[in-house]
């Protein structure tokens, strides 16, 4: 069984949250001067629009930064980890797991992939991979 | 018309409890005897005191220490958000209540049983089934520590600079070697070495070893703010504010500021030196010595490149033992730091910077005339330079 700890979801991240639900990575879009957002928030900073809609983030993305946590241990977390940071190619960067992948292998600047994964728990995450470079 | 904070209040009383693991007492308790001895080092009253100002997470009510210290007026009272983040801008309150009349006696504490209490560092997340909202983005991935949420930032950092967690285990190595000499400290006569250092286990690979990492502590500090016009009718020399700032940059968050286009610096502590150095007409060279907050030493090298004391990306060379030890150009955390002595939010550090100012730390720098505090980074933070003028 694999789970995760789960999200409080608020009237501003819900959506996100239904998305991964869903399969997948939703950002915001300003209905005001179309630039994208993440992590959620009700207002633009740009134009201070309080409409937005959705798009699906390709998943792909390089690698902005990684560690290994090592302790404490978790109980959703068996041996070692990689929690990234992944700059998307939509230009927003999110925090995520780096898995199938020999930590050993793992350099700033590669090439990375994600989609979602459900969990045993109902946690629903995005989950990241190397990619082969296009 | 321009009004300066320059050198129009004092800090004139400095208070502590014991610090420890297990304090056996209750956190509003730590919190009166804290602010009972730095008034009592002050030689006031708290029948004196109209101010109470401490931070949003402290559990004390103002209310509280007042009736217990039997103060029966109370004109001010107000927190500061973010942790140890607030630790200076506890005293930018205080300066700037005095400064406007709002109040004439200021005590700014924090106390809290943050090692047999409530923990920070993420024992009490282990038996949790939710995560609270500001962790939404980050905790399901496995950030769920200070330290980790530090240590995904500072990995970047070292990243762009070529910096090794060897560089880190230098401000380790200086703050025991502080501590060592201090008796009110937890790590008191137990130096390390560089080598110590690198034996140490891994907390958040490759970036944080255990002795990276600041203590766990219990205990309390109280600081009495006045103006140092009175100040100088009390009991000891004026630490007198020449600079007290406080410090937002855009797209910041508690601890995990990833978002911005640059994540290798700390621009909250930009904004704060950028008017440290304006307020009080100094440059870092004209400041003696420094406690710069320590809860995770990376950011120590960071807050060195913020402040000017180098440039960007060159702290990995600037920061040497020799520099920033007794007997250097900078001796930084000269109680020890929160890593050596005890952590508490960095109200212990600032007591520090007022016995330097005092000429009675254990580990006295010659010639003191202006000391820098710095407050939590990787989070809205402070700033606060310290004059004996
Ligand atoms: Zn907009």
């Amino acid at each position: 069984m694999s789970y995760r700890l789960g999200p409080t979801t608020t009237p501003d991240t819900k959506f996100f949250w239904d998305g991964l639900k869903q399969g997948k990575i939703l950002v915001q879009r300003c209905k005001g001067c179309a630039r994208l957002r993440h992590p959620p928030r009700p207002m633009c900073p740009h134009c201070n629009s309080l409409l937005w809609d959705t798009i699906e983030a390709s998943g792909r993305g390089t690698l902005h930064s990684f560690v290994l946590p090592r302790h404490p241990q978790w109980p959703w977390f068996e041996g070692t980890y990689v929690v990234a940071l992944v700059d998307l190619e939509e230009g927003l960067r999110l925090v995520t797991n780096l898995v199938d992948v020999d930590p050993a292998e793992v350099t700033i600047g590669m090439p990375v992939e994600g989609r979602v994964e459900h969990f045993d728990d109902g946690v629903s995450l995005h989950q990241f991979r190397p990619r082969s470079p296009r | 018309m321009s009004v300066s904070l320059r050198g129009r209040a004092a800090i004139a009383g400095i208070g502590q409890t014991e610090f420890s693991k297990e304090s056996g007492r209750s956190e509003l308790q730590l919190a009166c005897e804290a602010a009972k001895a730095a008034l009592d080092d002050a030689g006031l009253s708290p029948r004196d005191v109209d101010g109470l100002v401490t931070f949003t997470m402290d559990s004390s009510e103002e209310a509280e220490v007042a009736r217990n210290l039997g103060i029966p007026r109370l004109t001010l009272f107000s927190r500061i958000p973010y942790g140890g983040g607030g630790a200076c801008a506890v005293v930018h309150q205080a300066a700037m209540a005095v400064a406007t009349g709002a109040a004439e006696v200021v005590v700014c504490w924090r106390a809290f049983n943050e090692r047999s209490g409530m923990r920070f560092g993420g024992a009490a997340m282990a038996g949790a089934t939710m995560l609270p909202p500001f962790l939404d983005m980050v905790g399901p991935y496995g950030l769920l520590t200070p330290a980790s949420w530090v240590a995904l930032q500072a990995r970047r950092y070292m990243h762009e600079y070529g910096v090794t967690n060897e560089h880190f285990g230098r401000i380790s190595v200086v703050d025991r070697k502080h501590a060592a000499n201090n008796p009110a400290a937890w790590f008191h006569g137990r130096p390390i070495t560089i080598e110590d250092h690198q034996a140490s286990r891994w907390i958040v690979e490759p970036v944080l070893r255990l002795l990276d990492c600041c203590q766990e502590s219990d205990g309390g500090v109280a600081l009495v703010v006045t103006s140092t016009e009175r100040a100088r009718d009390l009991r000891h020399v004026p630490a007198v504010v020449l600079a007290a700032a406080q410090g937002c940059a855009d797209d910041a968050e508690l601890m995990t500021s990833y978002y911005r286009p640059e994540i290798s610096g700390l621009p909250e502590m930009g904004i704060v030196a950028e008017q440290l150095w304006r307020q009080s007409g100094l440059r870092p060279a004209d400041v003696q010595t420094a406690f710069l907050y320590d809860h995770f030493t990376p950011f120590v090298l960071v807050q060195l490149e913020e402040l000017g004391f180098c440039k960007r990306g060159e702290a990995k060379d600037f920061a040497t033992v020799e520099r920033l030890s007794i007997g250097g150009e900078l001796p930084i955390n000269t109680s020890g730091g929160l890593l050596g002595e005890a952590y508490i939010h960095g109200m212990n550090g600032i007591a520090e910077c007022v016995r330097q100012i005092r000429g009675t730390s254990c580990n006295q720098v010659d010639g003191v005339e202006h000391v820098l505090a710095t407050a939590g980074t990787g989070c809205p933070t402070s700033g606060l330079i310290l004059g004996r003028v």
